[in-house]
């Protein structure tokens, strides 16, 4: 080949022209990447929300886009660029916590859960909304409890909630009807609940008597759907009303309660009796879509600890549609330990709208945050996602109380409930509350190691922040 | 790529430029300079994207920095690897990692490719190609779907118990029991076509006329495998085992999606101890120093290798 000092022009052009448009291409990026603003326009919102991986349901997803419809045809030449991120709940986190971290990837609008809410804030992820909050009338329509859901240590509010959830017992009547047992069954004790669950294990033998979500696959559903359910109704809990997790006077975490080995001797009990799934499937990363999409459903599980959310999945059009479920499944309160006062156990938690601290918009975030939450539009949110409702105005409504069959039941137990202690700790403390419920379901640790082991991690997790009883 | 006249092509074409400056040949540096010069944007794109991650990741991996909970992150000298050496779930993780290094990689997959090979130079051609083919094919699936396969074929009602109830043999929940011996199978079942292939290569390279001999001389399959064909391949089988260790180390999403890492840790490699301490509970820093220690154990087994490679030749 012979050798050509200079190729002709012909040649090189498309090559000077590659090369300039990929400067042409890279250089505004890297511009911004120096500047500010999550490198969006200024006239675009960038929404970033958890989408179910269940591909079924797209609930947020139709509500969003009916929100965004009504933004931009209020807000003339404004957009709104819907960011969905399809994780289950622990990846979400991760992910949103990335995002956060840079002015390029944050978004305007961030979907946060109050368990992790007050640990983003720590990190200086989130911005203060009380300059906002002030000039918005609707606040003042936010029930009290709920407004605390987002407030931080600071005493600043970082979050609008949209909706609560309280939990409960969910009870299959035919099942129930087989072992001999009432169709308005409430149990008083946890004794009650036990009892009820060996008697479908010896008369229904082909389905799983109760389910109690354990262990680190469960995540967070273990810790508060199963966990904290019971520990929150444990003599030490109930007694001084104190929290049973967390001392608020030496703001130190609490190690080796007795409530804290009740509760997990009662794990132990329903997997150690075989009255709960097999040990394999409870530690299924999937179990809590099994159990809303195939067990409940298809009638193979006795009673269900869970939340006030699961008929969201089975709504018409949500590819699981199961409009008779209202029929087929009766409520319980989910009892104290020996049936003392105030008699009744539930946790909430939730989600919140935050604006990051690094967003390019946040005013017009904050709009958003008002289209979104105005009360037609928050009753509707509230319904499509099973959410009980934040709203005074909403909650009063008879078309919302009225909307679905057990929304009544779950709104009551809003004045019995509690709230976790999310500090920034929390999450952390939350695995090592699945670690020992993982061991005492497997059978790897007693009830007294488990509880050691946790409070061993428990100094880990929390600096040694903590104090024995 | 290009040949000899392509790279002289490409160090004397500034030439002209270099030649006004001054007359006659250049300068040996400015030589070397003008030679160096096509490499450049490619070494900057490395360090930038490469080698800057991986510093700062070693710098990481000696703070506190944490995805969420803490405002300001500090640097904390050597906390993290006491932190790890004094956890229990860590030196699990070590345990379990070299357990299922050892058992689908160095056993698994490599006796497995080399029996393949071997028995396949004296099958027929259909049979090699269909062997070879299933083989290959379990290669080239994408973990993700290797994973959902192998989850599929060990579940409690899983392919694998059917065949066994089948079989009126005991069943078991085989993902739940053996845990770690279940993903070492899936490994070996989903790697050991790179084996094969490397070995096949290898069995190739050896001359005809020395089996042969040999095989005049009487001696029988074995000693033909132990006496000539292992110490000719031997330099491939140091290749393979570096290679098929150092990916086995980093496996993640066969374990991920079959087993979580679990039931309680029993199958936590390093590679998801290092996701769930940096991505579950946010402590980026700590699992920077696992990830850093995982590339210490790689670096171990590989200088291992390279010292049982030299030939006495």
């Amino acid at each position: 080949m012979p050798v050509r000092p200079t190729a002709p022009s012909s040649r090189r052009s498309p090559l000077r022209l590659l090369l300039t448009a990929a400067l042409a291409v890279t250089a505004p990026g890297a511009l911004a990447a120096c500047g500010s603003g999550s490198g969006s326009d200024p006239d675009t919102v960038e929404v970033s929300y958890k989408q179910s991986t269940d591909n079924q349901v797209r609930v947020m997803d139709t509500f969003l886009a009916d929100v965004k419809k009504q933004f931009e045809k209020a807000h003339p030449g404004k957009k709104v660029k819907l960011v969905p991120i399809k994780a289950p709940d622990s990846e979400y986190y991760t992910k949103v916590q990335q995002m956060l971290r840079s002015p390029k990837t944050a978004p305007d609008l961030v979907y946060e859960d109050t368990f992790l809410i007050n640990s983003d804030i720590t990190s200086g992820y989130l911005k203060p909304l009380d300059d906002y909050l002030a000039g918005w009338k609707d606040w003042d329509q936010f029930i009290d409890t709920a407004k605390t859901a987002a407030k931080a240590e600071d005493g600043k509010t970082y979050g609008v909630p949209d909706g609560t959830d309280t939990r409960g017992l969910w009870f299959d009547k035919a099942i129930f009807e087989k072992a001999g047992l009432p169709a308005d069954w409430q149990p008083k004790t946890w004794a009650d609940v036990l009892d009820a669950a060996r008697t479908i294990k010896r008369k229904v033998p082909d389905v799983i008597p109760l389910n109690v979500y354990t262990g680190k696959p469960a995540g967070e559903a273990a810790t508060m759907q199963g966990f904290e359910m019971l520990l929150y109704g444990t003599e030490g809990a109930t007694r001084g009303g104190a929290d049973p997790l967390y001392d608020e006077k030496s703001k130190k975490w609490k190690a080796g309660t007795q409530g804290f080995k009740d509760a997990l001797a009662f794990v132990e009990t329903v997997y150690k009796e075989k009255l709960g799934p097999e040990v394999s499937d409870a530690l299924d990363p999937n179990i809590s879509t099994r159990v809303r999409g195939e067990l409940l459903p298809e009638g193979r599980l006795g009673i269900n600890l869970d939340g006030s959310w699961l008929p969201q999945d089975w709504l018409p059009g949500s590819g699981h549609a199961w409009p008779e479920w209202s029929e087929k499944l009766g409520l319980a309160h989910m009892p104290t330990q020996n049936g003392q006062a105030p008699g009744k156990v539930s946790m909430s938690g939730g989600w919140t709208w935050a604006i990051p601290d690094k967003a390019g918009n946040p005013d017009l975030a904050f709009e958003f945050i008002k289209t979104m939450q105005s009360k037609a539009n928050a009753q509707k949110w509230y319904i499509a996602n099973s959410g009980i409702a934040v709203r005074e105005d909403v909650a009063a409504d008879p078309a919302y109380a009225e909307a679905q069959p057990g929304i009544k039941f779950f709104t009551d137990l809003v004045s019995s409930t509690h709230y976790r202690p999310a500090y920034p700790a929390y999450p952390k403390v939350s695995t090592a509350i699945q670690e020992a419920m993982e061991s005492v379901t497997t059978g790897d640790a007693s009830v007294a190691e488990a509880a050691k082991n946790y409070d061993e991690e428990l100094r880990t997790a929390t600096d040694d922040q903590v104090i024995e009883e | 790529m290009t040949g000899p006249a392509g790279t002289r092509a490409t160090a004397t074409a500034p030439k002209p430029a270099a030649a006004k400056a001054a007359p006659g040949p250049p300068h040996p540096t400015v030589r070397a300079l003008t030679r160096a010069l096509p490499l450049t944007p490619a070494t900057v794109l490395l360090l930038l994207f490469l080698a800057g991650p991986i510093a700062y990741c070693a710098y990481i991996a000696f703070t506190d920095l944490q995805l969420t909970g803490q405002a300001e992150d500090s640097f904390i000298g050597f906390e993290n690897f006491r932190t790890a050496f004094g956890d229990e779930a860590f030196l699990n993780a070590v345990w379990l990692t070299l357990v299922f290094t050892v058992v689908s990689a160095l056993l698994g997959q490599n006796t497995l490719g080399l029996a393949l090979a071997a028995l396949m130079r004296r099958a027929s051609k259909p049979v090699r190609t269909l062997v070879g083919g299933i083989v290959v094919t379990a290669w080239v699936l994408p973990e993700v779907v290797a994973g959902f396969l192998l989850y599929a074929f060990f579940r409690r009602e899983g392919t694998l118990n059917a065949v066994l109830d089948w079989l009126h043999l005991p069943t078991q929940n085989w993902l739940y029991t053996l845990p770690i011996l279940a993903v070492s199978f899936a490994n070996v079942w989903r790697g050991t076509a790179f084996s094969m292939l490397v070995y096949s290569a290898a069995l190739n390279e050896i001359p005809k006329e020395i089996t042969e001999a040999a095989e005049m001389d009487g001696a029988g399959g074995w000693r033909r495998m132990w006496h000539i064909t292992l110490p000719m391949i031997r330099r491939s089988i140091g290749t393979n085992l570096m290679l098929i260790t150092l990916q086995t180390l980093s496996v993640f999403g066969l374990i991920w999606v079959m087993t979580r890492g679990g039931p309680g840790g029993k199958s936590q490699t390093l590679p998801l101890f290092m996701y769930e301490e940096a991505f579950q509970k946010s402590m980026i820093g700590y699992g920077t120093a696992v990830a850093l220690l995982l590339l210490v154990v790689g670096s171990l087994f590989s200088v291992i290798y390279l010292r049982l490679l030299r030939t006495e030749v």
